[in-house]
């Protein structure tokens, strides 16, 4: 089959991890904003999430039996999506007190934070590893994976509405928060003038701790829809991780719109490309697309300013 | 003139003020049980509870909170919940004795000196020949596994850190991937010495030692390819660049059966040998001829950094580490400074593979990401910009990896790496023994005067808020 | 006493830039902090704000200590601080810009933002235009209209002439009294010193973080070797103001 017959299959497949994608790098690009930092152990905020929620999905479906379905599939869906954003939201909260807070207290130069993230990162996956052991963990899905309806010949089944949606929501979510909300508004002074934004009353430590824990909330969540994806396993943020980076800085790092066009186009393109090229291979894609943007347009497609949110 | 003296002398104490020791007791106290001394008891225990997970049995994925329950139930969770404790105690005291320890501080602080540098450069020579005697002697009383050990985890590491400690040391860079070049010096190494290890060989085939300059070239090539375009832009990105290239290297040589042999490595490099002048010797199995061609090769490197570090080179990479944008005006080609770092480093790390690979059998797996993490930590636990605590650092850290791998199975030996790693940024960014010009750079730095990186783009300013 | 400073020192790494600075502001009033370039009069703002961290001494604000107040309280206190170089958010609207300044005063935005329009009509017709977009003029309208909304007692004001139109600082200098006026104290740092001390009630002079002379404005204006340091006047062979001396001269015992 040629690759304009594969078209929108591939298109739907792009869709999906993108929109995981952006859903990761929001983490990234809300730090970055804020802080003028790579938080390199995102990708383990990630992972935590994915084991927080598939467990607490395990736990409820338990071992066998038959595939839920109807309200008890949303019910399973929801709780996972629940669990892996507040496991998530826990690991940045602790992540930041523990490899962060200590190192602004002393005003430390910046090549100290990117160490200590990851002597975090380093910490956290093998911590994982000893205690879920150094496999992949995986769940039945929790619902009938069928065909919902084709995209232009293409098959849309029920996981790929579930994640795209899902994604697409806590996207939105988001966006409002940043552009409409008091926190939002706060985030932005920050990002775009720390002093002075304290200068206004805005308590900058708390909007730090804040956007660790939101972009925690959406790693973990998007991590449950990872897992239950493909599966969870101590080392899985590595790859995701990297690839969620580059979609934050395709969009314009700091840019909250950009991570989610950033993402979208990178699912695109690995997945247009993984088809062309060998599969083995896809991985590799992302991080040349990472090269090529630091090269064309290092500040992104879209810039890279917190605060154009509104 | 009246109204200014008055304000200058300290204001005495009021009348009635309980005498120090009974204020220092009741202040104490008042620390220890105001709603923010609890909160931190509380986070002193769940660190006291990670660190027995940490250290506790294994769990399972079917049992999530099984390796949690284990270590709880543990008796020695006891251990650690009294070190909690004792920790938030000690720290609650810490402010009570902060005059006492400033005056000792400074007492024995060096007056602040700029150029307070140079004196040091031959005094610490009996020091450095102590430490060479023992260096020298140390393998002959070590069994022979240790001497192995001595070899693969010491020496080549010591060789790997000193090239990386380029990197982040003197071009206050970040670098993650740095294993891939010391994969791209073996992989050379296999490609040129034999026509056995590798589905592919050179259409010659060369001494190991001649492959060395081939590596050496071959490294800093791949190093300038994957530095140029990231360096122009804030040097941040080049630590993820690194990252996403050492995971490229590493799942090629995964992957490429027909290049690499894939997952079952390279077997049957040649060892070391020299045949030339009527003189012949080959390295054999034995480990100890390995370990004083490392030795005199890492000293022979420390003589050199230590060198460049002074020249006109090291200068310019302290420069751009303190004030990228003077050093720039001043006339520093900072790009090319910090693009030529990058690839002092890579090609230290593609050297190392040259030995390496004919020492012994390797696949993919020795170039894991963790290996690349492996030699940050060595070198930021040793200290960074520092060539003696780099190999001090190898040293100490690798040994008691070595030493511990009874109790501490290889694969949770990165728990402790990484908790090594946030320890030495939070308590001792310098390192074990620091190097005195960056240790001054980051006090400095975090007083707000200059720099102690070359990461470009805005640092974060007013961390006081 | 509304703000008081008591031998502040402050440091950077090993340089030490205010070296035991004492002064004060009352309520009402408008005190100007004159020096040259480096002189410490930034640091002494960045410092009330909490911004900086004193190494040694006390600063006041109503009597009470700020040591222990985390420097985002202030505004709630009610310091307002116009920034040096007036820092306005670049990509939020001028609204945007002074809805910030209204962070910790939510309940009467719309009656201060009427307030700070009918100071400076200009704002209002730049309404939806981003903070980085104005001119120089218009952003130090916009910074001195953003610490007005949070209703302060005292303003802070970091060189708000700097780099503009002689009409320009006359407008800027117009609405500093007029905000005065309205029982807002003032402590504005200058290098246009004729000009400030016009207006202000009294004035520090600092030169390498010491206060080297003090007084009410007008005996100021007419010190000599104020005239010849900061007016640019040649008054002939006075001596110019020893740059180290510890020693506060005041211009008339009060």
């Amino acid at each position: 089959m040629g690759f304009l017959d594969q078209f929108w299959q591939l298109t739907v497949d792009g869709l999906m991890s993108g929109s995981l994608y952006a859903v990761i790098a929001l983490g990234y690009t809300l730090v970055y904003g804020v802080l003028q930092l790579i938080n390199f152990a995102h990708s383990e905020v990630f992972m935590f999430g994915a084991f927080g929620g598939i467990f607490a999905a395990r736990a409820v479906m338990g071992d066998g039996g038959d595939v839920p379905s109807g309200l008890a599939s949303v019910g399973i869906v929801a709780l996972g999506l629940g669990v892996g954003a507040i496991c998530g939201a826990t690991a940045a909260f602790c992540l930041e007190r523990v490899a962060y807070r200590p190192l602004r207290k002393r005003n430390a130069p910046r090549l100290a934070y990117l160490i200590s993230a990851i002597g975090a990162s380093l910490f956290a996956v093998n911590l994982a590893g000893k205690m879920w052991e150094r496999q992949n963990v995986t769940i039945e899905t929790p619902f009938t994976n069928g065909e919902v309806f084709k995209l232009f010949g293409a098959t849309v089944n029920t996981k790929t509405v579930v994640i795209f949606a899902t994604a697409m929501a806590m996207l939105i979510m988001l966006d409002t928060l940043v552009a409409r909300t008091r926190l939002g508004q706060s985030i932005r002074a920050v990002a775009q003038d720390r002093d002075t934004a304290v200068l206004m009353g805005v308590n900058v430590e708390r909007v730090i701790v804040m956007t660790f824990v939101i972009g925690g909330l959406l790693a973990g969540a998007g991590g449950f829809l990872y897992a239950m994806t493909f599966s969870a396993a101590y080392n899985m943020g590595f790859i995701p991780g990297v690839k969620a980076f580059t979609a934050a800085v395709l969009g314009g790092i700091g840019n909250v719109r950009g991570a989610m066009l950033g993402g979208i186009v990178l699912g695109l393109v690995e997945s247009y490309g993984g088809y062309l090229f060998d599969a083995s291979y896809k991985d590799v894609i992302a991080f040349l697309v990472l090269v090529a943007i630091l090269m064309i347009r290092p500040s992104g497609l879209l810039g890279e300013k917190l605060g154009r949110a509104a | 003139m009246t109204a200014t003296t008055t304000a200058t002398t300290p204001p005495a104490p009021p009348a009635g003020q309980p005498g120090p020791a009974r204020g220092a007791r009741a202040t104490l106290a008042a620390a220890l049980l105001s709603l923010n001394g609890l909160r931190r008891l509380g986070t002193y225990l769940l660190l006291g509870l990670v660190a027995a997970v940490a250290t506790g049995p294994d769990g399972t994925a079917d049992e999530p909170l099984g390796a949690v329950r284990d270590s709880i139930l543990d008796p020695r969770i006891v251990v650690f919940l009294l070190l909690a404790v004792a920790l938030w105690l000690v720290v609650a005291a810490a402010p009570l004795a902060r005059p006492l320890v400033t005056t000792l501080i400074a007492r024995v602080r060096e007056p602040v000196v700029a150029s307070g540098l140079p004196q040091h450069r031959y005094a610490p020579i009996v020091t450095n020949l102590v430490l060479l005697a023992i260096a020298i002697l140390a393998p002959l009383f070590l069994s022979g596994a240790a001497r192995q050990a001595l070899v693969n985890d010491i020496g080549i590491y010591a060789l790997l850190a000193l090239g990386l400690n380029v990197v982040i040391g003197y071009a206050g860079l970040l670098d993650l991937g740095y294993i891939a070049f010391f994969a791209i010096g073996a992989y050379a190494t296999a490609y040129f010495t034999t026509d056995k290890a590798l589905p592919v060989h050179s259409p010659f085939l060369l001494n190991p030692f001649l492959v060395m300059p081939i590596a050496l070239i071959l490294a800093a090539i791949a190093g300038v390819i994957l530095g140029g375009p990231t360096l122009r832009l804030r040097g941040d990105y080049l630590a993820i660049v690194t990252l996403g290239f050492g995971e490229i290297i590493h799942l090629i040589a995964n992957n490429a059966d027909n290049l690499t042999n894939g997952p079952r490595g390279a077997f049957g490099v040649p060892h070391l040998s020299i045949n030339m002048l009527g003189l012949e010797y080959d390295w054999g199995n034995d480990p100890m001829p390995y370990y004083y061609v490392l030795l005199v090769i890492v000293v022979a490197v420390m003589i050199a950094f230590g060198r460049l570090e002074r020249s006109r080179i090291g200068r310019s990479w302290a420069a751009i580490r303190e004030d990228e944008i003077a050093a720039e005006a001043t006339g520093v080609p900072t790009l090319k400074m910090k693009l030529l770092a990058f690839a002092i480093g890579a090609s230290v790390s593609g050297f190392a593979g040259v030995l390496f690979a004919s020492k012994q059998f390797f696949n993919p797996q020795s170039f894991s990401l963790q290996a690349s993490f492996l030699v940050v930590t060595l070198v930021i636990f040793g200290g960074m910009g520092s060539r003696l605590g780099v190999v001090v650092g190898v040293a100490v850290l690798q040994g008691l990896a070595y030493y511990l791998r009874d109790p501490v199975p290889p694969t949770d030996r990165y728990i402790y790496f990484g908790a090594v790693v946030i320890l030495m940024m939070i308590f001792r960014p310098q390192g074990l023994i620091p190097s005195r010009r960056r240790k001054r750079e980051i006090q400095l730095s975090e007083q707000g005067v200059g720099g102690a990186d070359s990461l470009g783009g805005a640092r974060p300013e007013g961390a006081q808020a | 006493m509304l703000l008081e400073l008591v031998d502040v020192e402050v440091s950077y790494g090993a340089v030490t830039a205010l070296r035991g600075v004492n002064l004060t502001v009352d309520a009402g009033e408008i005190v100007t902090l004159l020096g040259a370039n480096g002189a410490g009069k930034t640091t002494t703002l960045r410092t009330i704000s909490g911004l900086l961290k004193p190494r040694r001494g006390e600063i006041r604000l109503d009597g009470e200590p700020l040591s222990r107040i985390p420097p985002h309280r202030l505004v709630e206190l009610g310091v307002a601080h116009a920034p040096e170089g007036r820092r306005i958010f670049p990509t939020m609207s001028v609204r945007e810009n002074l809805l910030m300044g209204a962070f910790h005063n939510r309940r009467h935005v719309g009656e201060d933002l009427e307030r700070v329009f009918a100071l400076f009509p200009r704002l209002k017709e730049r309404i939806s235009q981003d903070g980085g977009t104005l001119s120089g003029g218009e952003q130090q309208m916009l910074a001195i209209g953003r610490a007005l909304m949070s209703r302060p007692r005292l303003m802070l004001l970091d060189e708000p002439s700097m780099g503009l139109a002689p009409l320009v600082v006359r407008t800027i200098f117009e609405v500093i009294s007029q905000i005065n006026s309205e029982g807002v104290a003032v402590l504005l740092v200058e290098q246009n010193a004729a000009q400030a001390l016009k207006i202000a009630n009294r004035g520090y002079v600092l030169e390498t973080g010491h206060v080297v002379l003090e007084g009410p404005a007008a005996e100021l204006l007419a010190d000599d070797r104020v005239r010849q340091a900061y007016l640019g006047e040649d008054v002939g062979e006075q001596p110019g103001i020893e740059p180290d001396t510890t020693v506060v001269t005041r211009v008339r015992k009060s």
